[in-house]
């Protein structure tokens, strides 16, 4: 592989790939944050 | 008789007449590692050994990186393996609160932005002449996380491991100089002055303690050629979240990381000979890591100011700049540019979360690489 493609190849898939990743996480999170809801109690804790 | 007193005396002299041009050089950059963590206090934990140990491998004739000297053993148990890198994670894991992250979940995607600057810089390297690998690890300076720096250059391109771990590191301290004007230059004044209203305190302990647990098998499953980076992150995080191993997590953040981080520094300095590392290549590599760190600023802050039109001018675009992982400085920076502009700005708890994203993002960035890379079947 010629270092063009790859340089492009891991511009758009390292990237895409990274920022994909986390933004599935955050979703993840904000879902974990719904299902685990705060509550008051925990602040005394 | 006098033969053996010349032998003698030569033997005392030897050092003097084998010192390689380069070495005086190196011992003097080693001195101004010293200089820098002891004068002007700048990641001293880290130049104080990098510094020593440059200037030990640069005396001639000790045989310090030779087979069985001192810091060829420490070298080959711990940077070879990739251990201390890993080790030191684990400390980070247990230091880090990622509960401003976990509170606007969203700031995960600065952690991403402010990692573009290694797949730009990874480029930029080729397009310079670097090799495949050669580039995969200047590139990864723009993760703005000695570790990852360590852990990727060791393995793919060890002969640029000392001036990549220098760059990383001296960078990284070097945030609060290189980041304001770009963060300055690329925002308006009204963007600086955007409050973000205070964090309120609203994540569960069960959630936290899920993070590391979620972080570890979805990122495992997406880039698992990197998951010893955030898995030992997510191991020292899910430690101290637990609140059960107490006696771990301090030995994880004080004794363990201490020792780890002192033979690490030790053994980076100790790759720093003179005949290897004064060349063109490493200055090569100081530049590129300089544009790398450069990059990964401007594309935070861009990054900010789309998620700043995304939400309607709820997210200060500064706080953009802090999705690297130099912790907790990028934080501290993006908290005192937005005071400049507004004395009644506290961005420090959202920057500090954009941070932490960073430290995930880094790893996984990392990660990320090595896994296409794997695909790719270069590694």
């Amino acid at each position: 592989m010629d270092n063009w493609t790859f340089g492009i190849t891991m511009i758009i898939v390292g990237m895409g790939g990274t920022i994909l990743t986390m933004w599935l996480l955050s979703l993840l999170m904000g879902l974990l944050r719904k299902l685990f809801p705060y509550k008051k109690e925990e602040a005394g804790k | 008789m006098l033969d053996a007193i010349g032998n003698g005396l030569y033997g005392l002299i030897a050092g003097f007449t084998n010192l390689h041009w380069s070495n005086p050089i190196m011992i003097g950059v080693g001195g101004l590692l010293l200089y820098l963590a002891i004068k002007k206090d700048i990641e001293p934990l880290l130049l104080l050994p990098i510094g020593f140990g440059c200037i030990l491998v640069n005396v001639p004739l000790a045989g310090l990186m030779e087979e069985e000297g001192f810091l060829r053993t420490i070298y080959d148990a711990g940077i070879a393996t990739e251990l201390f890198p890993l080790f030191i994670f684990i400390g980070i894991g247990a230091m880090t609160d990622f509960g401003p992250l976990l509170e606007n979940p969203r700031i995960f995607l600065l952690g991403a932005a402010g990692q573009f600057g290694i797949f730009l810089t990874l480029a930029l390297a080729l397009a310079l002449g670097f090799s495949k690998l050669d580039a995969v690890a200047i590139g990864v300076i723009g993760a703005c996380d000695g570790p990852t720096a360590i852990y990727v250059s060791s393995k793919y391109a060890p002969h640029l491991l000392s001036a990549v771990s220098v760059a990383a590191y001296s960078y990284m301290s070097l945030v609060p100089i290189i980041q304001p004007p770009i963060m300055r230059f690329l925002t308006t004044e009204e963007e600086r002055k955007i409050n973000m209203g205070a964090v309120k305190r609203s994540v569960s302990k069960t959630t936290k303690i899920l993070f590391p647990l979620v972080v570890t098998v979805i990122g495992g499953l997406i880039a698992p050629k990197g998951l010893p980076l955030f898995g030992t992150i997510m191991l020292g995080n899910l430690m101290r979240e637990s609140g059960v191993v107490s006696r771990l997590t301090k030995a994880s953040e004080n004794e363990i990381a201490n020792i780890v981080t002192l033979l690490l520094g030790i053994s980076i300095g100790a790759t720093m000979d003179g005949r290897n590392f004064l060349t063109p290549q490493t200055l090569m590599v100081l530049c590129l890591g300089f544009i790398a760190i450069c990059l990964d600023t401007v594309c935070g802050v861009m990054f900010g100011k789309l998620l700043k039109v995304i939400t309607g001018g709820k997210v200060n675009p500064l706080i953009g700049a802090a999705g690297i992982s130099a912790y907790p400085m990028a934080a501290r920076v993006a908290q005192r540019e937005g005071q400049k502009y507004n004395p009644k700005n506290f961005l420090l708890m959202h920057a500090m979360g954009a941070n932490t994203g960073g430290q995930v993002g880094s790893a996984m960035a990392a990660a990320v690489m090595l896994s296409v890379l794997k695909g790719m079947g270069i590694i």
